[in-house]
């Protein structure tokens, strides 16, 4: 099936961006985040977990947890492109929240089938959740755990877990005789221990987190095909956050270089500092363009959606370091201080670069699909 | 259906009808000749006559043109140029060689250009029985486009025209050409103005043009030097001194980013044309050997290709996001980047294509070994064409960066 010319972004999409996009900038100013989460810049310290729980409560409240999940299930099943808009807006807030991580484990547990379904509406209750998918290398193949299931407990340890702080339940994938299955766990029941990793990025918290004969309810029976099945719309609504996030990037180090005099110019007058902003520019709308291309794969065109998707995680890994590198740097010395706000956003890209595949890991499994694996 | 199809009005989904039954029954079927790459490499007088008599049948079926009026030679429709387009690209039809008329000439005319003018020159400009070239550039004036100096003087009624273009491409096939040239020599940009001349008919009095020959060794553009060549004050465009003005609309068009759809046909191929787009590298890699084993199997190539297939993918999901306005902040971000990639995606194409060919890479079009032809080495050469003609991809960031972002106007 082809896809639709406007990718299917129609007027509700762009409804829902705009509110979104309205609802930061009124309740979350940059001023907010930095005073929120980088109170503290002892490079020793645990890493902030800090956050808005009022906020989420009312972005609760609007339905935006609940937009993936399907009708079926009690949500409101909106295309991933609509979606992909809302990250773009979250992104571009750096809003600490457990947004996307509710909607990736949203799109695992949609794609396990009836099993899932009461999972799924607990969701659409309101309930928060993450993935915890992988060991302590980060290796993101879907059959990839450092947990093992045995008579219905858990064991082991799950690494790399996104904002396991802020969220009230966990979606596990575990090794077992029967291979690798998904499990849906309450992330204070018995057994589970969350051990805050300390990081660089402000505006999000990690963990490992440690199973100790944990009770299990599996939500999937073929974790490896449910989280092939979602893994293009983690990729893609990941890709959609950091360009947001790299749009706030240019346009704030615009607003500076037009700025800031030296040798009797604003910065941004001299083409070895303008035309970098420019390259920012383009490759931030590579990648939104290939966020709404991949987006509108998954909703229209299935076969395709991997192919597209890795696209746009790939691109937006590269802009991630593009326009981090370049938002310091023609910030100059006061982009390299504390107080500055870029900083916020450059750890915030840094860690979304490397999440879920960097871009080689992405371009590496286009070229299988493309090229066909090497003989 | 098709998707485009969906979207069409009831004006649109008629006229679509309209061009596929006609397509059925009217493609010209496979060239006598061999086909340049793009219509500005045309080389002889076969190639042009083909493809002229393609774009007159094309505009007699009235898919050229059709959303100008009727009074200038258009066929007074709604937005459908675009729907011609796409059936015409779809059905896989040879490309119209009035490139640079269709392009450029027409919206420049018909936007600024008197009535009575337009109604003499556009008919048989989306006709293609007149071909249309460009004369711009100056061996002083390049990038910094506002410093020609082609002069001209007026003496009673009529205008008196001295000085040299550059890179016209087409200018020996072209009746008429669009002018940039100063009528005042004391103000950089209100001493422009812009003209329609005759080529053609002025040869020998007036108008004298030369081939240049490209770094690939083809012919396809030429300088153009005029000496007394006289004027009647009717071929002006716009206002004395607004030569800059109607520039704009010229270049906007050629990026891209203007009002009027261009006309556009194209995606057949004579035997010896090769497509140098980053899928074909897969091809390549496929039948290139590196370390004993095949370049396909090699990490770097791979990743290579993909990031070249990446970059394609997302200059063609820009265009689409450029027609969905609650996916852009700003009217022009997307169309004034669509020339610096297209160029700039093509280039690097054609490094990576070299690279993967390795020693294989240095046979060019005469030699029987060469891969696909010699046509790789051919088109990275002919990339610097792309990234230096129509502002040079420096000029294109500086637009980008004052125009889009509103950074201060470099010097």
């Amino acid at each position: 099936m082809a896809q639709p010319n406007n990718f299917g972004f129609g007027e509700e999409a762009a409804l829902l961006k705009e509110s979104a996009r309205k609802f930061f900038a009124e309740h979350f100013p940059t001023e907010k985040l930095h005073a929120m989460v980088a109170d503290d810049p002892n490079p020793e310290r645990m890493s902030s977990a800090a956050w808005e729980e009022s906020l989420w409560q009312q972005m609760v409240e609007l339905g935006w947890t609940c937009l993936a999940v399907p009708e079926s299930a009690g949500g409101l099943g909106i295309p991933l492109v609509a979606v992909a808009g809302l990250a773009e807006e979250l992104g571009r807030a750096a809003f600490p929240c457990p947004l996307l991580p509710t909607l990736n484990a949203t799109y695992v547990l949609a794609a396990c089938g009836e099993s899932a379904t009461s999972a799924l509406g607990e969701i659409a209750e309101g309930e928060s959740a993450t993935l915890a998918i992988t060991d302590s290398d980060g290796n993101w193949s879907s059959d990839c755990t450092g947990v093992s299931c045995e008579d219905g407990k858990l064991n082991g340890t799950a690494w790399f877990v996104q904002d396991a702080r802020k969220v009230s339940r966990l979606l596990v994938s575990a090794r077992s005789a029967d291979g690798v299955g998904l499990y849906w766990v309450n992330a204070d029941a018995a057994g589970v221990s969350i051990q805050p990793d300390a990081i660089v990025d402000l505006t999000r918290d990690q963990a490992h987190v440690t199973f100790e004969g944990v009770s299990a309810e599996q939500v999937g029976a073929d974790g490896v095909a449910a989280l092939d099945a979602a893994m293009p719309a983690i990729w893609t609504i990941l890709a959609a956050d950091i360009s947001g996030a790299a749009e706030w990037q240019l346009q704030t180090t615009v607003e500076y270089v037009s700025t800031r005099q030296q040798f009797d110019h604003a910065l941004g007058f001299f083409q070895a500092v303008k035309h970098p902003l420019v390259d920012v520019m383009i490759m931030t709308d590579e990648t939104r363009s290939l966020v709404y291309n991949a987006a509108c794969a998954f909703d229209t065109e299935p076969e395709r959606a991997a192919q597209y998707a890795h696209m746009a995680k790939a691109s937006a890994s590269e802009t991630a370091a593009y326009a981090s590198g370049r938002s310091v740097q023609c910030h100059g010395g006061i982009g390299f201080t504390w107080e500055c706000y870029v900083h916020l956003y450059f750890k915030r890209q840094k860690h979304s670069q490397m999440l879920f595949g960097d871009a080689a890991w992405h371009r590496a499994q286009l070229a299988d699909i493309l090229i066909g694996a090497v003989a | 259906m098709s998707d485009s199809a969906r979207k069409d009005t009831a004006e649109q989904a008629e006229f679509r009808q309209h061009c596929r039954d006609w397509l059925k029954d009217n493609h010209p079927g496979e060239p006598p000749v061999r086909l340049p790459l793009s219509p500005l490499e045309i080389m002889s007088q076969e190639q042009l006559s083909y493809l002229q008599a393609w774009q007159k049948a094309a505009y007699d079926a009235g898919l050229v043109g059709c959303d100008y009026p009727v009074e200038v030679g258009g066929a007074g429709r709604d937005d459908c140029q675009r729907v011609a387009n796409e059936e015409m690209i779809r059905a896989r039809t040879p490309f119209m060689p009035n490139v640079i008329g269709l392009g450029m000439a027409a919206p420049t005319v018909f936007y600024h250009g008197q009535d009575e003018l337009k109604q003499r020159l556009l008919p048989r400009l989306f006709s293609g029985e007149d071909i249309w070239c460009q004369g711009f550039s100056e061996p002083g004036a390049g990038s910094d486009l506002a410093s020609v100096q082609t002069f001209a003087e007026k003496k009673g009624d009529k205008w008196v025209i001295n000085g040299h273009k550059v890179w016209t491409s087409l200018a020996h096939f072209a009746e008429w050409m669009i002018l940039l040239l100063r009528t005042d020599k004391s103000h950089k940009y209100d001493g422009l103005s812009y003209f329609v001349v005759p080529i053609r008919s002025a040869l020998g009095k007036g108008v004298t043009v030369r081939p240049l020959i490209k770094i690939t060794g083809e012919t396809g553009f030429n300088e153009v030097i005029f000496e007394d060549l006289e004027v009647d004050d009717s071929f002006r465009l716009d206002e004395l001194g607004r030569g800059w003005q109607v520039a704009m609309t010229t270049l906007a068009h050629e990026r891209g980013a203007g009002e009027k759809v261009t006309p556009r046909s194209g995606g057949l191929k004579s035997k010896t044309t090769h497509a140098t787009n980053a899928s074909n590298l897969i091809e390549l890699a496929k039948s290139s050997t590196r370390n004993g084993g095949s370049a396909a199997d090699d990490p770097l190539v791979r990743d290579g290709i993909m990031r070249q297939m990446i970059r394609e993918t997302a200059l063609a999901a820009n265009q689409r996001r450029a027609r969905v306005p609650a996916l852009q902040d700003h009217p022009g971000r997307l169309p004034l980047q669509n020339k610096l990639l297209s160029s700039e995606i093509a280039q690097e194409t054609g490094a990576l294509a070299l690279e993967i060919a390795g020693a294989r890479a240095s046979l060019y079009l005469g030699d029987d070994n060469a891969p696909a032809g010699g046509q790789w080495p051919m088109a990275y050469m002919n990339s610097y064409g792309m990234t230096i003609a129509a502002g040079t991809s420096e000029v294109q960031r500086n637009i980008l960066g004052e125009r889009v972002l509103g950074m201060p106007k470099s010097k």
